[in-house]
């Protein structure tokens, strides 16, 4: 039951999606990547650049477009994969709604606690983990091609690889910019 | 019914409609909307609803939304201001994956997002030493996000088993190894 199935891995994903974006998007990847093959690395990553150049939160989008493209892969038609964007994007917002009134209503006073500042002393360091690992896995030969097969792509990507780093982290080059530049340079060099 | 619920609905469908990728670029947006324009509440309060959304799990636009809209009126506040906020991502991406999605295979769009998959892939990277240092990663505790990167990428594990470990492990290490905080 595909609907069952997008619900707990997205309920999943909002309850333990601690790090802001790019820590749940690592939730993402390895849930709808790796354990359902909903997406490819490929598309998953191509899903990451849209939802940067697109209005709202990361993690909406996903759970949207992997809702749509999971229930489509089964066979059922529109309509149907509309209602499994739905349930996911659902499935993805019930913990955040249900915690945050918990919150409200009676923990509010224990957010400063020592007990739970020490909790999230031993998560902030594997949410750091969870992003390299985010990272390594998609260093794969969707993304960059792989020097036997298609050594020109291959280079290419490394050097835009590069480039995108040293323009988004040192000279605070803003992501979508560095992303259109990149789309320009594939279209001149890889088309 | 109550102005209230449409108000806090548009106000949020607003802030998710106009910013680009969601995270802390809407905080001075937010802030300004709900501090200063519609006055729903204090400067001081916002800020302290901001630092906990900020540490709570799940996508921080929609705790801070589901927040101030609980904090104003309570349940059916909330439900206006997360579904509010969360409309505008839902809507365009049910657009990419109905429409957009069947472009990616023309010959030349493949291209761009050939050349635009490695810039996401550093895109990603970059946070991943933003994060390092204001985590305060340092010799005693850096074989904690090295050992879960490994068990993650290496061995194929699941990151809510990681994440459940080390919040069980803080919270040992702070009760038995290191009470002088209490």
């Amino acid at each position: 039951m595909i609907y069952l199935s997008l619900f707990i891995t997205f309920f999943e994903i909002g309850l333990f999606g601690f790090g802001g974006e790019y820590g749940m998007l690592s939730l993402i990847q390895t849930e709808t990547v790796i354990n359902h093959h909903w997406l490819s690395s490929a598309e998953f990553t191509n899903m990451v650049a849209v939802g940067q150049m697109t209005p709202g939160p990361i993690g909406i989008n996903s759970a949207t477009y992997c809702g749509y493209v999971a229930v489509h892969h089964e066979g059922y038609n529109e309509l149907m994969a509309v209602l499994g964007s739905a349930t996911a994007t659902f499935a993805l917002i019930l913990p955040s709604f249900i915690l945050m009134i918990l919150i409200c209503k009676m923990f509010m006073k224990y957010m400063n606690t020592p007990t739970v500042q020490s909790v999230f002393t031993g998560l902030r360091p594997a949410i750091v983990g969870l992003l390299a690992a985010a990272t390594l896995l998609l260093c794969n030969e969707e993304n960059f091609s792989s020097p036997s097969k298609n050594p020109w792509q291959f280079w290419i990507n490394i050097a835009l690889f590069t480039a995108s780093f040293i323009g988004i982290k040192y000279l605070k080059i803003k992501p979508v910019r560095m992303i259109c530049c990149a789309a320009f340079a594939g279209l001149i060099l890889l088309y | 019914m109550d102005k209230f619920y449409w108000d806090s609905f548009k106000t949020f469908f607003k802030i998710g409609a106009f910013t680009l990728s969601g995270g802390h670029a809407m905080i001075p947006i937010l802030e300004s909307e709900v501090v200063e324009k519609k006055k729903w509440m204090e400067k001081d309060q916002f800020l302290d609803l901001l630092t906990i959304s900020q540490s709570c799990p799940g996508v921080f636009a929609i705790n801070i939304s589901i927040f101030i809209g609980y904090k104003l009126k309570k349940t059916r506040g909330a439900l206006c201001t997360a579904i509010g906020a969360a409309l505008p991502a839902f809507l365009v991406f049910l657009l990419v994956a109905m429409f957009f999605r069947k472009f990616m295979d023309v010959s030349w769009v493949a291209a761009m997002f050939n050349g635009i998959r490695p810039a996401v892939v550093a895109l990603i990277a970059i946070p991943t030493f933003n994060l390092a240092k204001s985590a305060n990663i340092n010799l005693v505790n850096c074989w904690i996000p090295i050992a879960s990167a490994l068990l993650i990428w290496a061995m194929g594990m699941n990151p809510i088993y990681i994440i459940i470990a080390a919040g069980i492990g803080g919270y040992l290490y702070g009760k038995f190894l290191n009470p002088t905080e209490e």
